[in-house]
Formats: C-alpha cells, structure tokens, sequence
C-alpha cells in the first residue's frame, strides 16, 4: 500500500471468450442485452450521449459515451453521486475487444479518480470540455 | 512484496489463527498466556500463529516486562475492501453473466 491517497486507481479484468468479438460487442452496446449482464439502461453506442446505468440496489450511475470503435473499443465514464461527497466516485470504464484464434480476449479497465482530480480523469477530455466551456465563456464576454 | 489480499486470505485461512485473530477483535489486547489458555493448542504453537498473523500485519506486539501483548490491527484488512478489490470482484461476476447470456444468444 504505497500508493498515495491521490493516485488514480485501475483494476483491470480480463478474460478469454469463446465467442466472436462481433457477438460480444452486440452484448455491450444494445441495451437489451446490456440489462441482461451489466444493468438496466438507455445507452446509445454514440460519442456523447449520456446515459444511466441502474442498479438493483437503487444505486444510479451517470454515464457518457467516450469512445466506439465498432467491434474494438467502448468507453464510458462511471461516475456515482453519493450523499456523502467523500464517497464519490469517476471513473471510466474501457472495454477492449482482441480477436483471438477461438474467440475474443475481452479486456475492462476501470480507473478511477477521486472527485478533487476531475481535471485529471477521462484522458484529460471532461478537462478539456471544460476548458474550452470556458474559453467559450472568456470570448463571449470579449465580443 | 505479494499481492497483500493473497497474503490476508492465506493468514486467516487457518482456523486456528484465524480464531486468534477474531479473539483479538472482539476483546481487544491480551497476552500470549491469555490467548493459550482458550485457544485449544500449545503456547509454542499460538506464538508460532502470532508470528504469521504479524508479518501479514494483522497483529501489533507490545513488550511489558516478561509479558508481550498482542492487539488486531484492522487496518490490515483494507485491502479486501478497497475500491478496486471491490470494482475487481464485481466485473468478474458481471463476466460471468456476460458468459452466459452469450451462450443464449446462441440458440
């Protein structure tokens, strides 16, 4: 345990799959199969659409598209308001799709980031959207 | 140094220095000769168990005079409920799921 309270965290799961990486992909990005293995869900496999996860527990994950790659790569962000702030959690979940010779190599990575490194989380884009929000701002009020 | 959650699970996978361990929880510090006295086997043995539960991190010794007393360290258990052992077990499980449903869009 070295590391420091601040460092982003990743877990990462990984998995060998017998089954066409095409196939899986249907099982991630259409939300009727999506509620099947992960939770219910109003995703859309397109780059800024912002979606929920919901759990059984209650529990209500705001989500927002990051990257499709049809058949090769998803990314969303995970992000979870709780009442208590300490217990916020963003994170970006990346699913990796490999064809292998029986099947796919399905690979998650999910690394989060604790709520006062927001700039840090999402390769830098919310940062970056929030950067340029506010340059949007600064030339507005330049005009 | 090893993965610290392989280290805790094979620490208190044995019954008797788990029993130990959980003594130690619930009534807080004791010596070695008060913790033989209920644990069933011989003081070489429970210091033998106490060694082990210490290098996990488990348990923390105090010298007093001739007498070392032992407390829990729950902190050590951290790691079994951290984030990302947390986000770890519950992808898997997911996977699991996602196994299945794929072997029913088979049919």
């Amino acid at each position: 345990m070295t590391k420091s309270a601040t460092d982003a965290r990743s877990v990462v799961v990984e998995r060998e799959i017998p089954h066409p990486p095409e196939k899986i992909w249907r099982a991630l990005t259409q939300p009727h199969l999506i509620e099947e293995w992960l939770m219910r869900n109003d995703f859309q496999p397109v780059v800024g659409h912002r979606f929920n996860l919901r759990g059984d527990w209650g529990g209500v994950l705001d989500c927002e598209v990051l990257a499709v790659e049809p058949n090769k790569t998803l990314s969303y962000t995970w992000n979870h308001t709780h009442a208590d702030a300490a217990y916020n959690m963003e994170s970006v979940v990346t699913f990796t799709l490999s064809p292998t010779r029986t099947g796919t190599r399905l690979r998650m990575e999910q690394v989060g980031f604790r709520p006062d490194q927001r700039q840090a989380y999402g390769g830098a884009k919310v940062g970056w959207q929030q950067t340029f929000a506010k340059l949007e701002q600064v030339l507005a009020r330049t005009d | 140094m090893p993965n610290a959650p392989d280290m805790l699970f094979r620490t208190l996978a044995d019954p008797t220095r788990r029993a130990l361990f959980e003594r130690l929880c619930r009534d807080g510090e004791q010596t070695v000769g008060a913790l033989t006295a209920r644990a069933g086997v011989s003081q070489p043995a429970v210091s033998k168990h106490l060694g082990v539960l210490k290098q996990a991190g488990l348990v923390r010794d105090r010298h007093e005079g001739r007498q070392t007393h032992y407390s829990a360290q729950l902190g050590a258990l951290a790691p079994l409920i951290d984030w990302t052992s947390q986000m770890a077990g519950f992808w898997q499980s997911r996977f699991d799921r996602l196994e299945d449903l794929l072997k029913r869009m088979d049919q």
